[in-house]
């Protein structure tokens, strides 16, 4: 029975966090960029500094009417949000803010290669919208994400590799356990070679060529309306806390700090993460667009053998210190 | 699943057919008999449907009731690299050539095939041949599925790089010479295209990568730059693309 209680109750918390930190790292997208941009962004709703805005704009996606194009795939259309959404919160499960066994939804015993799996499914969604929307942008849109996906997720993989080369398992707990501090320098390529290909597999600015909005609309997502929208994009943002967690966890070792070790690791899981989403806000206030053929260049001749170098660099490293 | 002679036995994989009673399935069982008919549905409607995207999608259905067939073996490693692998990337792929060339919304009429028969024959053999070599193969040997996971990325990676090492590497030659194979092949067709003279393309101000003149066989190269001398679609899309 209490075994019952406990994976509900961890399952609960996983949801809760699903379902409130996409929002704060809206709002803080939000409120950041205004500030970067030398304006206030929102300060009415809720009060204080606007606090509740994407509150009340969930209150307005929730009211819309829910439109599927007269020529689209119904069925499909309609499912592609739930399909882009569920693999960031599967993700969530298995990813341990502290060090101890209560710390984290599920061990997997082959963590790294679930997280990525499951990542990679959330795609789908984004597919599945393009085609079924009868429309050309979103087809459009549709393709550049495959074409995306299919150059970043090899960089990503390889590096999560490199990372599991070091630590001798592939367990996302296991990894946390073998880490020490010098791995920061040791996988630091790895490292930026992840999170930049992350952001590209999200979407995200500056790899934001599938939804830019100055040529297709709104790429794949140009049909969609009220709460299957606002699912899209819940899933973006829950896709920025499960990319900041992931790099968080694989590189820059997770509950590992200076101090407070005992009690206090998740504060530091946390608080590197935070750093790191706050750090995809500001690339998308500061670089521009990628074109379509420098994304795939970017990846190809940058990424790929950046990735292949780290990994010969920890398999030497690796056989030297043993 | 009970062993009740076999449960001190060390080995994950243990030979206990004798005890193991055909009429009294545990929960394991059953939930892998379920499964595997929502895939072999699946995998039905994916070679039945007169939609090409839908089938793709009931791949993707198909491909994903397999790796929960793994985990339910306890192949864990197994079940995600499947999911990573074909979810993730081949049906992209596939997806992705599909909404290049064609993927209409509703049926497609031509999308039936008139080697119907043939195809169920080679289907249906090939099935017969694999059951009939996987069972007569393992045909006492039983998953213990409360020990230790038989599937577990360290026994896997131990069995393989201990026991299977030279298939591995047989695998990776072979996967390299096919990689090796589709640069030379698309290099080829790019040298192809950048062979005619330059002056004709500077003189049309193409892009110094206009692609394929391979489909313009007959009309020789001037034609062909003249027919599309914007087509300045980049040589990285093309590989990406790929």
């Amino acid at each position: 029975m209490t075994d019952v209680v406990d994976v509900a109750l961890r399952l609960l918390i996983v949801f809760v966090v699903f379902l409130t930190f996409p929002l704060i790292v809206g709002q803080t997208e939000h409120k950041v960029m205004a500030h970067m941009q030398g304006r206030l962004g929102p300060m009415y709703a809720g009060g204080f500094h606007g606090w509740a805005q994407l509150v009340a704009d969930g209150v307005k996606f929730a009211q819309k009417e829910d439109v599927v194009p007269a020529g689209a795939d119904r069925r499909i259309f309609q499912l592609a949000p739930a399909v882009a959404l569920l693999p960031y919160l599967l993700v969530l499960v298995a990813i341990p803010i502290g060090p101890d066994e209560g710390a984290v939804g599920q061990v997997l015993d082959a963590g790294i290669f679930f997280v990525l799996a499951v990542m990679g499914v959330g795609v789908l969604g984004s597919l599945m919208a393009g085609w079924a929307s009868a429309n050309k942008f979103s087809l459009l849109g549709g393709l550049r994400t495959a074409a995306q996906l299919l150059a970043y997720e090899l960089p990503m993989l390889l590096t999560a590799a490199s990372v599991a080369m070091a630590a001798g398992t592939v367990s996302l707990p296991g990894i946390l356990d073998a880490f020490q501090w010098w791995w920061l320098p040791w996988q630091i390529v790895g490292a930026v070679v992840f999170f930049v290909a992350g952001l590209a597999e999200l979407q995200r600015p500056p790899f934001d060529m599938p939804v830019a909005d100055s040529e297709i609309i709104f790429g794949a997502y140009t049909e969609y309306t009220g709460l299957r929208f606002a699912l899209f994009l819940l899933a973006e943002y829950a896709g920025i806390i499960v990319l900041c967690g992931l790099t968080t966890v694989l590189f820059l070792g997770g509950w590992h700090g200076p101090w407070g070790a005992d009690g206090l690791g998740w504060v530091w899981t946390l608080l590197k993460t935070a750093v790191l989403a706050f750090l995809v806000i500001w690339l998308r206030v500061t670089y521009p667009r990628l074109r379509e053929d420098q994304l795939q260049k970017l990846s190809w001749t940058l990424l790929v053998p950046l990735s292949l170098a780290q990994i010969a660099l920890t398999g030497i490293v690796k056989v030297v210190i043993q | 699943m009970t062993h009740p002679a076999d449960i001190t036995h060390p080995a994950a994989v243990t030979l206990a057919a004798a005890q193991h009673g055909f009429l009294s399935p545990t929960g394991v069982e059953i939930a892998f008999l379920l499964v595997g008919l929502a895939t072999f549905g699946a995998a039905l409607v994916t070679v039945t449907t007169r939609q090409l995207v839908h089938a793709a999608l009931w791949l993707v259905v198909a491909l994903g009731g397999l790796a929960v067939e793994y985990l339910l073996l306890t192949a864990e490693f197994i079940a995600w690299v499947q999911v990573l692998i074909y979810v993730g990337s081949v049906v992209v792929l596939l997806l992705f050539g599909l909404m290049l060339t064609r993927a209409p919304i509703g049926r497609s009429p031509d999308a039936d095939s008139g080697n119907r028969w043939a195809a169920l024959t080679v289907a249906v053999a090939a099935a017969a041949a694999l059951v009939w070599v996987v069972v007569d193969a393992f045909r006492t040997t039983w998953v213990d599925l409360d020990g230790p996971a038989a599937g577990s990325t360290a026994v896997t990676g131990a069995s393989l790089f201990q026991n299977w090492v030279l298939p591995f590497e047989a695998l990776s030659v072979l996967l390299l010479a096919a990689l090796v194979g589709a640069i030379v092949l698309s290099r080829k067709a790019k040298a192809e295209s950048s062979l005619p003279p330059v002056n004709s393309r500077a003189a049309t101000g193409g892009s110094p990568s206009v692609p394929d003149s391979r489909n313009h066989p007959i009309g020789g190269t001037a034609r062909s730059h003249a027919a599309k001398p914007v087509a300045g679609t980049h040589p990285a899309d093309q590989e990406g693309a790929r």
